[in-house]
């Protein structure tokens, strides 16, 4: 709970006084105020810095250093303040924290610097307020990356924990850095595919002639060493998809990823050539399949991060270029009809379409001019000039544009990817919260009602439950539990609602209830009335489960202090298993049993309503004055 | 559009749209008024101002606010219905806005107050249009939003008609005449014989 809503919590509790007309339970007693002190000022001395501030803000937070008793360590009985011999810059964010209930983050301060001193003051940074979180992450993640390369570099050949088989081959095809192994493997490959590459390449050199026919390129004339080295390198390729296919976790992606098209690509018309015949229909097309060998230059980008960097910036750009296109396309055909219509007067003139013009614009707008294509009449001359002069615009306006859109656009693309991961660990930080807060009271309540019998007893001895809660939290959950009373409904956590809800599904009859509760109470007792783990339910459950059930089964009496037709027949339902649905009404004193898990034996028979029974479903039609006559009785 | 974009327009003057109202500050009375109107001691109010001007600095509390704190004592369920109706409880004046007089006043009724007092407090809370009836529209609304409250997750589970069943003996324990409204009389007389709601009463005295 945030400090200054803390501020607030007299007020609400005061408010809670809305709901007692309408309430049917008598309500827990309030959590007693021990030691209630004057408000007064503490002087803090930080390196000389004096900061002095309210007792009460400072206790808040009673988690942190200064807001309990470890201050106590700290305080100098001379000059009756506390010294701190820290530094008074970042101390002065901490103090804030108390006072508003939000840490900052001074942008002035290091990082490191910043964390030793809230580790010191016992404050968690995930508190930083929303205004400073992200620039505080950043930092932080500069700040590790820091500190991870420099351990990088001091030990490179750490042990890793052992990997799977596939796993290491997986690591070693990615990052080939980590053995020697995948060393070798890497440059084997790059080589292959260079070879691959030189010889597609060399294949279609005129190789000399042989005696009686025509020039050959060399790809004809030494057929055979040819086929032989693309076999070996297809060999080695196939080999390697294998071997990546293998070791991928998850092939299915694999299969999908670029570079693995890419490797399928470049072998595949080797395995098709070997399959078809020398047929001669389909040679044209084969013929054509091995232009996709070319492909096996893309298979470099594994090797060159640059490529790869290429590639993703064209891709993320895909949109700019597009528009370029797009520009470009539209400026052509303007020009190209124009030039088209000016030159049909002239004779033999080659422009003889609109797209055979398209050439003559291409390359007037690129500022190429071939040369091939020139325009004779006056009108085509002047409006090729105008191509060419608004060529070099429509060229040379976008690039810039785009330079810096892609630049822009990817920063914001980085900065909306880092706020929206931000943003789910921002949400799941509220959640946590949430839950923490909703949690706490769960959990006080189930030690919170020890305690209060603890305390009725006449015990002195506070903290038998192990943590006790603060002031401030008791209050808090005291002012829920009257909620709770008021609607006769109990807050429960997550998984125990969704338990009740399965196991209400699955049993739709109101099994061995009684007809006249049933019908009486007409909540949906019934539907929660079998639940199998209910004990946590019960405010004393420090006993493990089963146990406790067991005792509760053989021990529980239901004592009515006043007539009450409905619960007559409450006796009967002791068969159940007795902390069940059965809830009584506990407008009608009843008693629940007194099962205690410490020591000191449980015959505690607390007058009056101290231990305010477990929540009740059953409501009540009638209500006649109620005499406080709630009779414990401790059956064991 | 066309004229602006080949730069012959001049630009639309924007800063006119940006008049920002400067936030109203609301300066309380002074601290001898205050104890007068109120039960307060001095000390008492000294920090209940601090802590009341810690989150509001501008000395007002509007709706909003209000509805964000008081949600904030209650993670699992909604809050904001009723902190509607203790607003306009505590807004005695209906400016829609708490200042610190009304803050004061109201706390010192629920904290300070005879029984009496704070019984005719809550039934001004449960008089929506503060007419001096309740009437079972009012009520509903009222047991609606504090079942709000308690959120989804709740054992038993929470069925659609308990606030109205909840409202249904509300009025039945309170409407002596039967006439489908509850008046202040009639309300003062059932909880004055109630020994539960006395007893509850008293539980927050010592909260301050």
């Amino acid at each position: 709970m945030a400090a200054g809503v803390a501020a607030w919590l007299p007020f609400a509790r005061a408010a809670a006084i809305g709901w007692m007309p309408v309430a049917n339970c008598p309500m827990p007693l309030a959590p007693a105020d021990k030691n209630k002190r004057q408000d007064e000022l503490i002087v803090l001395n930080v390196s000389g810095r004096r900061f002095q501030t309210w007792r009460t803000t400072l206790e808040r937070y009673p988690d942190t250093l200064l807001g309990s008793t470890e201050k106590e360590f700290f305080f100098n009985e001379d000059t009756k303040e506390y010294f701190f011999d820290r530094d008074p810059e970042v101390f002065r964010c901490v103090l804030n924290f108390y006072r508003t209930g939000k840490l900052h983050y001074p942008r002035y301060e290091c990082i490191s610097a910043y964390d030793d001193e809230l580790a010191f003051y016992g404050i968690l940074p995930e508190i930083i307020g929303d205004c400073c979180y992200e620039e505080y992450k950043d930092r932080k993640r500069e700040n590790a990356e820091r500190l991870m390369d420099d351990n990088d570099s001091e030990n490179n050949q750490e042990s890793m924990p052992s990997l799977s088989f596939r796993q290491t081959m997986w690591r070693a095809f990615e990052n080939p850095h980590t053995s020697t192994l995948a060393l070798v493997f890497y440059y084997v490959t790059g080589f292959f595919i260079a070879v691959s590459v030189i010889t597609n390449v060399v294949e279609t050199v005129p190789c000399g002639t042989v005696p009686g026919s025509k020039e050959l390129p060399c790809g004809e004339r030494y057929s055979v060493a040819f086929f032989c080295l693309d076999t070996a390198c297809v060999m080695i390729f196939t080999v390697e998809y294998l071997l990546r296919l293998f070791a991928a976790p998850s092939r299915y992606r694999f299969i999908r990823s670029v570079m693995s098209i890419i490797d399928v690509v470049a072998i595949m018309p080797y395995y098709i050539g070997l399959v078809m015949t020398d047929n001669e229909d389909v040679s044209g097309a084969f013929v054509t399949l091995r232009v996709f060998r070319v492909f096996r230059i893309f298979k470099f980008s594994r090797h060159s991060q640059g490529l790869r960097i290429l590639g993703y910036t064209l891709k993320s750009c895909a949109s700019e270029l597009g528009f370029l296109l797009f520009s470009l396309t539209m400026a052509i055909i303007i020009f190209a009809t124009v030039m088209f219509y000016a030159e049909k007067g002239s004779s033999a003139s080659k422009f003889t379409s609109i797209p055979a013009s398209f050439w003559y614009t291409i390359v007037t707008m690129t500022t190429l001019g071939y040369g091939d294509m020139v325009p004779k009449t006056i009108a085509g001359k002047i409006f090729g000039s105008i191509c060419s002069l608004s060529g070099v615009l429509v060229i040379a306006l976008p690039v810039p544009v785009i330079v810096s859109n892609f630049s822009r656009i990817y920063h914001q693309n980085q900065r909306a990817d880092k706020r929206r991961a931000q943003k789910k660990a921002r949400l799941a930080r509220i959640r946590v919260a949430k839950t923490g807060s909703s949690n706490a009271y769960l959990h006080s309540k189930r030690n919170g009602l020890l305690n209060e019998a603890l305390e009725l007893t006449g015990t002195p001895e506070e903290e038998h439950t192990g943590k006790a809660t603060s002031l401030i939290e008791s209050q808090h959950h005291h002012l829920l539990h009257c909620l709770e009373k008021t609607t006769n409904h109990e807050f429960i956590d997550e998984q125990m609602f969704e338990q009740n809800c399965m196991e209400s599904s699955m049993q739709n009859y109101p099994s061995t209830r009684s007809p006249s509760l049933s019908s009486q109470s007409g909540l949906t007792t019934t539907c929660c009335s079998r639940r199998s783990k209910k004990t946590t339910h019960l405010p004393n459950s420090n006993l493990p489960a089963t146990r406790l059930r067991s005792m509760q089964e053989l021990s529980t009496i239901h004592i009515q202090g006043s007539e009450q037709p409905s619960l007559t027949t409450s006796r009967s339902s002791l068969n159940l298993k007795a902390d069940d649905g059965l809830r009584p009404n506990c407008k009608t004193s009843q008693i629940t049993t007194a099962i205690i898990s410490i020591p000191t034996p449980p015959a505690l028979t607390p007058e009056g309503e101290s231990r305010p029974p477990p929540a009740s479903p059953g409501p009540n039609t009638n209500i006649p004055s109620i005499a406080s006559n709630v009779v414990k009785v401790s059956a064991l | 559009m066309s004229l602006s974009l080949l730069g012959l327009c001049p630009p639309p003057d924007s800063s006119d749209s940006e008049l920002e109202l400067s936030t109203v500050r609301h300066q309380p009375e002074g601290l001898d008024q205050l104890q007068a109107l109120t039960k307060f001691t001095k000390k008492e109010l000294q920090s209940l101002y601090r802590g009341f001007k810690n989150e509001c600095p501008t000395g007002l509390v509007d709706e909003e606010t209000f509805k964000l704190i008081y949600s904030q004592f209650f993670p699992q369920g909604d809050a904001t219905t009723y902190a509607h109706f203790l607003f306009n409880a505590f807004d005695a004046d209906g400016n829609g806005a708490i200042h610190f007089e009304d803050f004061v006043v109201g706390l010192s009724i629920l904290l300070r107050g005879t029984v009496h007092e704070k019984l005719k407090w809550a039934f001004n809370l449960y008089d929506i249009n503060k007419d001096g009836y309740i009437t079972k529209e009012e009520m509903l609304a009222i047991m609606k939003s504090i079942y709000d409250m308690m959120g989804r997750h709740t054992y038993p589970i929470l069925r659609e008609d308990a606030p109205l069943e909840h409202v249904e003996r509300f009025f039945q324990k309170m409407d002596r005449n039967q006439d489908g409204v509850v008046t202040i009389d009639e309300f003062l007389e059932t909880c004055q014989k109630d020994e539960n709601i006395m007893n509850s009463m008293q539980l927050f005295e010592n909260v301050i």
